[in-house]
Order: C-alpha cells, then structure tokens, then sequence
C-alpha cells in the first residue's frame, strides 16, 4: 500500500474521577480512561493499533491491549522523560497517522501515585534504582546532599532564574491563586469549589525555603486520562468535533535533561521549550499571538514561568509581572491551565491538562475563553498546537 | 553487645552513602581518600561532568581523572523542609556548585547559616562522611 501524508487529529478524551484513594488497580484507571476516550469518539477500542505512553507509568501496554480487546496493534512505545515527555505523545502519534502508518493511536496515562506510592516522598528503595529512561540522567548525584524529592530538584533548577529576575515566592503565589480559580469552577478538579487567596498560599508550609511552598508544587493525584488520535479526515466522521494537530515537536538539547537539569550553559532559561517553541512556530507559520489559550506543565509554579518566556508570550524575566497584571487569567492576554493545572485540577502528569486543551477546542470547558482557534500545550520537553478544524 | 568498659563511640554518620555507577566509580573511590577529582579528556582537555564513557566533544574514550581545584561559586542554593530529608539532623543547605574548571557540581554548602548563603559566592571544598564509611566532597566558604 502507498503512503501518503495524513492529517491528524484528536478524536476523542476520557477521563477517570481525580482522587486521592482510586480504591482499585492502576491498569484498571487506564482501561476505563482507555474505554472512555473511544467512546467519546465513537470508535471500538477493538480497532485500536497505536498505544502510547511515556515513562514512569506502571501499566502495562500487553495488559490494557487485553483489557480493550486490541484485535492488532501496529505500534506502541513509551516516552523517556516522565512527565517532560506528556506531549510527546501527541507528537508521536501524529507522526504515525500523517506517515499513514496506524489509524487510532490510543495515548494513556494512569496512576494510584497518592494511595499506593508518594510521588513527592523522600525515595523508597524501587525509586532509588532510578530506572534509565526517565530522563533524569544525574540525580542520583543528588541523593547524598538530601535533594531527594523533585520539588528539591525543581527549585535547584528554577533558583537562579528567580534570584536573577528578583522573582519571590509571594510572586509565584498569583499563579497557584489564578489556578485554584479556574479549578474551583471545574467540577472534575480536586479543588473543585476551594479557591484561594494570596494569604493562604503565603501561610502554606515551606517546601524548599525560601523558593517554592506547599501550594506552589503539584498534587499527588490517582486517576487516569487517554487520548484517542486519529486521520482528521476520519475524524471529521465520528462523534465530537475534530481538533486538529496542527503541529507537535519534542526537544531535549544537549546537557539538559528532566528535572536534575543544572549542566546547561543559561539556569535562567529553560533551553528544551525554546527548542519546542522554535519547532512549533516553524512548522506551523504561527506566532505566539495567534494562541488563544496555553496549557502549561506546572509540575511547581516557577516552571510556568520560565515556559511562558520560552515560548515568547513574555520578554525573559517578565513573565511573572505579567501573571501579576491578570495574563494568565480568563479575560487575561492568554487564559493558561484553565482547569486549574496540575496544583488545581489533578497531576495526571500533563495528561488532564492536554485533555483540557482539547476541550477548550471544541468549546466544552468549564472555563471556556471566548473564540478559540489555537492551544499552545508545553510539557517542557515537548509541545504541540491544536487547532479548530 | 557493648562491654560498659568500652570508650564512647563518635556518633555514627546518617548521610546516605553515594549510588555508585560504573562511569563514576573513580570519582567516588577518589572522594573516599578525600580528593575531588574531574574527568578530562586525555586527547582535546576538555572537562566532563557528569562522568560518561566518551567524551561529547571529540569522542575520545581516553578518559582522565584529575585533581580539580576544588574552589566554586555557589550557583543556585535551597533549603529543603518538607519532607525533611533523609538523613540529615537539620536541612542542609543543597547547592549547584560552579567549579573553577568550568562545570557543575551538586552538594552541600556547610558551615554557613542559612541567612548568611549568597548567590556566587566563593565556595571551596572539604569531606564529610557518610553511612558505610564513605566521603562526599561538600563545599564550605573559601578562606581567605
Ligand atoms: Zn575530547
């Protein structure tokens, strides 16, 4: 059979509730979330024949291809980078369907990372053996100084940018207070109904003094999240609105990797989602003021900065006098993380914010910005843009 | 058990002791005899760190060990609180350490209180035990 280029899309989501206790298996979260997402498109999770995961999730691909019954799968790979990797999956699958070489590329992600292990814990002896794959080349070199938790190695990584921009930590807090908002009026959010305030993010704990607090870091969430990609094309024939991809790229440059990154030559940017955003404005033709909302990777607060000044929605160093002045908020000059991120709505490691982009696409979030046509999504490492059809 | 007679003992170190991988088993050995050696390329002399099998540069595979100045800048610092990290008394102070020989080095900064650590400021290195009888190079103001 010939191949031609394929435009692809995104056909379908699903999603489990966001918990803290799932009270049932991690393979069970994905195949319900698995289940959910083809539903929504309209397709059998028999014809499945792309499976794609990343790194750090404990379900198995053989395992939830027998839950959903996959009669034949074409391709299936799992991402290094942890949650760096979250839009990567995106961008694999679209290659795949543009090189004509699967038809619906299920993405996945499901975990019990609250009830059955503590994802924000000093490491247990399975999490000591550092696994390769995760991207995390160097933290074991961090382990014998007592930087043992990823906010330890976040605010390592994010500290000189803050200290060279005289970024606080009281700054920081308009961005977890702007989330809590959006999550409060998202009923699928863990915050649902429970905003902040500035005072309270000030009165949360010290998690690494005098950087990053309580409610600047991510939850720990259980829950699971899925993406069903296919042709736009056959899209357009199933059962939600087609959400185009209109481009998606990944980016790891030399000397930097997830999280322990501190061996490139600038810690005051974040040299990957400049890579990302060089890629995606090249391939699209796109600026960043042709985006309309952003979903960004907001594992602890500072990172959304750093992203935002990678991408050029704000000069280097301004980013957070620009949160400050209500640019990330609804009526703001990019509405970001609308369903309250990863601190507000659930960490599904950047999934349910990918899902989020979609819904602001097809016009169904609960905090939905007026005349959408562009979603810039950012996992750091890699991002992507979706578009109306 | 101990007879009553016996001297008291020092109080036994906590810090956990480093992970040892192959490529940074020298690195590692050296630090137990108190020395804070690097990776430098036996064939364009440039230094490499974290240590790997090659050299990203030239590809070389003669790799040297040596004996690195031991005096940096403090380039990135925080104090983790919570969870209070395992094996350590009181938070250490967790640094970025940039090395004179022009790559970077994460450890601790002792000696200092934590109102008195600054950005860039001048660091040199020293020892300090760990479980299982190990060392790891941490870094304290430099003397005048
Ligand atoms: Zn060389």
């Amino acid at each position: 059979m010939a191949r031609t280029f394929t435009e692809a899309a995104i056909a379908g989501i699903g999603q489990t509730e966001f918990s803290k206790a799932s009270g049932r298996s991690e393979l069970q979260l994905a195949a319900e979330c698995s289940l959910a997402a083809c539903q929504d498109a309209g397709i059998s999770p028999h014809d499945i024949d792309g499976m794609i995961t990343f790194t750090i999730d404990n379900s198995d691909e053989v395992n939830l291809a027998r839950c959903l019954g996959v009669k034949d799968l074409a391709y299936t790979t799992r991402i290094p980078g942890g949650g760096a990797a979250a839009a990567a999956t995106i961008y694999q699958a679209m290659a795949m369907v543009n090189a004509g070489l699967c038809n619906n590329v299920l993405i996945w992600r499901a975990m019990n990372e609250r009830s059955q292990y503590r994802f924000g814990q000093n490491p247990n002896q399975q999490m000591m053996s550092y696994q390769s794959g995760n991207g995390t080349g160097s933290l074991l070199w961090c382990v014998p100084y007592g930087a043992m938790t990823p906010a330890s190695w976040g605010a390592l990584q994010a500290q000189r940018y803050m200290h060279t921009y005289g970024v606080t930590n009281r700054d920081l807090g308009y961005i977890s207070v702007q989330q809590r908002k959006y999550a409060a009026n998202n009923p699928a959010a863990w915050f649902y109904g429970k905003p902040i305030t500035l005072e309270d993010h000030q009165n949360s704990k010290w998690i690494q003094e005098p950087w990053l607090r309580m409610l600047d870091c991510c939850q720990e969430s259980d829950g699971g999240v899925a993406i069903l990609v296919t042709s736009l094309e056959r899209a357009r024939d199933l059962k939600q609105k087609p959400v185009r991809i209109l481009g998606a790229a990944q980016s790891i440059p030399y000397n930097v990797e997830v999280i322990s990154n501190y061996y490139h030559d600038d810690l005051t940017v974040m040299p990957e989602a400049q890579g990302v955003a060089k890629r995606l404005w090249k391939q699209t033709g796109l600026r960043p003021s042709d985006m309309q909302a952003a979903m960004i990777y907001d594992a602890f607060t500072p990172h959304v900065l750093l992203q935002l000044e990678a991408f050029g929605f704000c000069k280097r160093g301004e980013a957070a006098e620009w949160v400050k002045a209500g640019g990330m908020a609804i009526d703001g000059e990019l509405p970001v993380n609308t369903n309250g991120g990863l601190t507000g709505e659930a960490y599904i490691h950047g999934m349910n914010s990918m899902a989020e982009g979609v819904r602001q696409i097809r016009g169904t979030s609960p905090n939905q910005v007026q005349r959408v046509q562009n979603v810039l999504i950012s996992s750091g490492m890699a991002g992507a843009i979706l578009s109306k059809d | 058990m101990t007879a009553p007679t016996d001297p008291p003992a020092a109080p036994k170190p906590t810090r956990i002791a480093p992970i040892v991988t192959l490529d940074a088993k020298s690195f590692w050995e050296a630090a137990d005899q108190e020395k804070f050696i690097g990776q430098k390329c036996g064939d364009c002399g440039k230094f490499t760190f974290p240590p790997r099998p090659m050299c990203p540069h030239c590809h070389s595979l003669n790799r040297q060990d040596v004996e690195l100045s031991g005096k940096g800048t403090v380039h990135a610092w925080t104090i983790p609180r919570h969870p209070h990290p395992f094996g350590f008394r009181e938070s250490p102070i967790v640094a970025v350490i940039q090395l004179a020989e022009g790559i970077r080095f994460v450890s601790n900064v002792v000696g200092v209180g934590y109102d008195e650590i600054r950005q860039d400021m001048e660091v040199e290195v020293c020892f300090e035990p760990t479980m299982n009888n190990h060392k790891v190079p941490v870094f304290r103001p430099r003397s005048k």
